[in-house]
């Protein structure tokens, strides 16, 4: 093997990681700041793909559909879910589970009878090939590893700095105690849903040109995504990237040596070891005072 | 998993008990309608090969209708949506044959689906037409495999891109069985074409991200790359390989590519120069397919899907069915099937479709082409394709008391030892 593959490689398994965060870190905050378990989360990812497939066909810039258009109108999307569905079924974690699920056919239902069972996603971005010897890279994924981080940072800064962070922390610390003090909790709940919802609409459109878009596609991520967020644990971002690193780079070694059938059952049953040790996910022990 | 279970014996028993019924129930039925059940999925990932199958079926029965019916009968047509799940498969597949009483059920799309159902419309004596391209190897009396198989269209697609690209093969392929047997078809006609596969890498249905298969792909340096990828989420691989630049120097062939209107969902820099075979392109220039693509741009509109081999055929399928009926002048399964087994043709949209006796499978005329700013530019034709795959395992007409699946385990059932 030589020095060239490796690095090709390595920056494809880093991606795959990436991957993993990118489609992971809407549910983690949903999941792990208030507890609801959002089926209908591969949705709200595949809602992002038609917002930019839509608007760019619109005639509006492709970045600006991906970075702008697609969070702001997914996370509309949640605000308006969290106000009509969600907020009724606060603490009763089966309802919620099964409202979601019946959301998210719906949602399937109705992209189905508004666009059809396939969609003609012709956009890509306008970026080029990367070689590294004989190995080519899409720079494009390049660039979506460096927005992974970029969006990661900014979670972290705006709970760690922003008022609205500490408030937003403390209201699912112990919602009484921050109503008590003023904090109108309801809202909050409200903002973080949208935000969670902001953020798979946002790995929705980053990631319609790699994948393309169909009503079914939110099939393909949920459980992923999900197995991630719960490997990962209570703690939202340390979680989400630990155990998209160990179980990304399970799947992309493995693959790689192996095939992809193996690397989806190495990537699971890494899944299943690292909650027999770690009942509690991978912040039940490591990382327990980050973010 | 219990009440599955109990479900499945409460099923295995409802259909022993509806048995009897239905034989009764269809003499009763005979002054009603013709009773045609189509059986595809319209939702989940296997919708983009669905939802045109079912639209030319429509299309084909309403003709059909308006032209006065058949044997002075209106055909009923009730569609089924399976929605990408087996199990539901079954279920409508045993309330077809059983509550429907149909004449005929066309139905099924990956060859998991029909390996579901052909044992339970065997069983119920219900014919039945399976009309997708598949790996070959079903053998049953009872049932009509009108779509092309890998000796009729993988058999040119080998050579002919061999030739243009070079000897090297690197197989990705759909991880159930049509992307397994239909694998080992391609290593076949490769070694037989003195060429080497450099590896076979098998998909499960939902994997989206390509990115190590990619690399492993640039590292083995193939000449060229040949794809029985199936469902929407695959058509990612495609996106991604021209994303980092592959199309341009390891080109694709196809056994897939296509049916699903893939060419139409990715854009044309991404998709031109791949080469596919079926036995049909929307593009043929003949006279009954100018015929039948207008007639269903009328019929659906500015909603109208791209046309493929899954199409073209359901419509031709319908119509087959219907002409062994009307030569029959019965509805009878038996009646039936003896006229589709004289050999029985007619001529569609692909050309002329006749039913191949000793197989139940179609000689059918079959097509290369290669893609072009998301057209497809037809640039080899062969007529009459006989079925050679299963013909070399089945002989209905020695032995037609068959109902068997030989490829189920590979090829080894027609001595065929692949490497």
């Amino acid at each position: 093997m030589d020095l060239n593959l490796v690095i090709a490689l390595g920056i494809q398994i880093i991606y795959g990681i990436a991957n993993l965060t990118l489609i992971s870190l809407g549910l983690a905050i949903i999941f792990g700041m208030m507890r609801v378990i959002n089926l209908a989360h591969g949705e709200f990812i595949m809602l992002g793909g038609y917002t930019v497939v839509i608007s760019t066909n619109a005639g509006v810039n492709i970045w600006i559909s991906m970075l702008i258009v697609a969070p702001v109108v997914v996370g509309v999307i949640g605000v308006l879910v969290e106000r009509l569905l969600i907020r009724w079924l606060y603490g009763r974690m089966i309802d919620t589970l099964l409202a979601t699920w019946g959301l998210s056919l719906l949602l399937i239902g109705l992209v189905t009878s508004i666009f059809g069972a396939s969609t003609a996603t012709t956009i890509s971005p306008p970026l080029g090939v990367v070689s590294i010897g004989d190995y080519t890279s899409s720079a494009y994924e390049l660039l979506l590893i460096g927005i992974t981080v970029a969006l990661c940072l900014i979670i972290f800064l705006t709970l760690k700095l922003t008022r609205l962070g500490l408030i937003a922390r403390g209201t699912m610390q112990n919602e009484e105690m921050a109503s008590a003090l003023g904090v109108s909790t309801p809202r909050i709940y409200m903002l973080t849903f949208g935000f969670g919802a902001a953020i798979s609409g946002f790995a929705g459109g980053l990631l319609a040109p790699v994948t393309g878009v169909l009503p079914t596609i939110g099939v393909a991520y949920i459980a992923k995504s999900f197995i991630t967020v719960i490997s990962g644990g209570a703690v939202i971002l340390a979680g989400t990237v630990s155990a998209s690193a160990v179980l990304g780079g399970v799947n992309g070694i493995v693959s790689f040596l192996t095939g992809p059938t193996i690397g989806e059952v190495a990537l699971l049953f890494a899944a299943i070891l690292l909650l027999r040790l770690m009942p509690r996910g991978i912040t039940g022990r490591f990382f327990r005072k980050g973010l | 998993m219990t009440f599955n279970k109990n479900r499945r014996r409460f099923l295995a028993g409802a259909s022993i008990a509806l048995a009897a019924p239905a034989i009764i129930g269809r003499v009763q039925a005979a002054t009603d309608d013709i009773k045609f059940v189509s059986i595809l999925d319209q939702s989940g990932g296997l919708d983009i090969y669905g939802k045109p199958m079912v639209d030319t079926t429509k299309l084909a029965i309403e003709e059909i209708n308006a032209d006065g019916g058949l044997l002075g009968r209106q055909i009923d047509l009730k569609v089924y949506d399976p929605q990408s799940s087996i199990q539901l498969y079954t279920q409508f597949a045993t309330q077809a044959a059983a509550g429907d009483k149909a004449d005929v059920v066309h139905a099924g799309i990956t060859s998991a689906s029909r390996e579901a159902i052909r044992p339970t419309l065997a069983r119920f004596q219900t014919l039945y037409f399976y009309n997708v391209l598949y790996e070959g190897g079903v053998c049953d009396f009872n049932c009509f495999c009108t779509g092309s198989t890998p000796a009729q269209t993988v058999e040119k697609l080998v050579p002919y891109t061999m030739n243009k690209w070079g000897k090297k093969v690197y197989v990705v392929a759909a991880d159930y069985n049509y992307g397994q047997i239909t694998a080992q078809w391609v290593q076949k006609y490769v070694s037989d074409n003195g060429g080497e596969v450099v590896e076979t890498e098998f998909f499960p249905l939902d994997v989206t991200n390509f990115g190590t298969t990619i690399k492993k792909i640039q590292a083995a340096k193939p000449d060229m790359v040949m794809s029985a990828l199936v469902g929407g989420a695959h058509v990612s691989f495609y996106r991604q390989y021209a994303a980092a630049g592959m199309n341009q120097s390891v080109p694709i062939a196809s056994t897939t590519f296509g049916i699903g209107n893939e060419h139409k969902l990715i854009s044309g820099e991404e998709g031109d120069g791949m080469i596919c075979a079926y036995s049909y392109f929307e593009e043929i220039e003949s006279e009954a397919n100018a015929s039948f693509t207008s007639r269903f741009k009328d019929s659906m509109g500015d909603d109208a899907p791209a046309l493929n081999e899954l199409a073209a055929r359901s419509y031709e399928a319908a119509y087959l069915w219907a002409e062994a009926v009307k030569q029959a002048g019965s509805i009878d399964r038996m009646q039936v099937i003896e006229v589709l087994r004289t050999g029985l043709s007619i001529d569609g949209p692909s050309g002329t479709v006749a039913i191949e006796p000793k197989t139940n499978h179609a000689l059918q005329n079959v097509y290369l082409a290669e893609l072009k700013d998301q057209s497809f530019n037809i640039v080899e034709s062969y007529e009459a394709q006989p079925p050679t795959d299963t013909l070399l395992v089945c002989d209905l007409v020695g032995n037609p008391n068959q109902s068997t699946f030989y490829f189920q385990n590979g090829l080894e059932a027609a001595g065929i030892e692949i490497q």
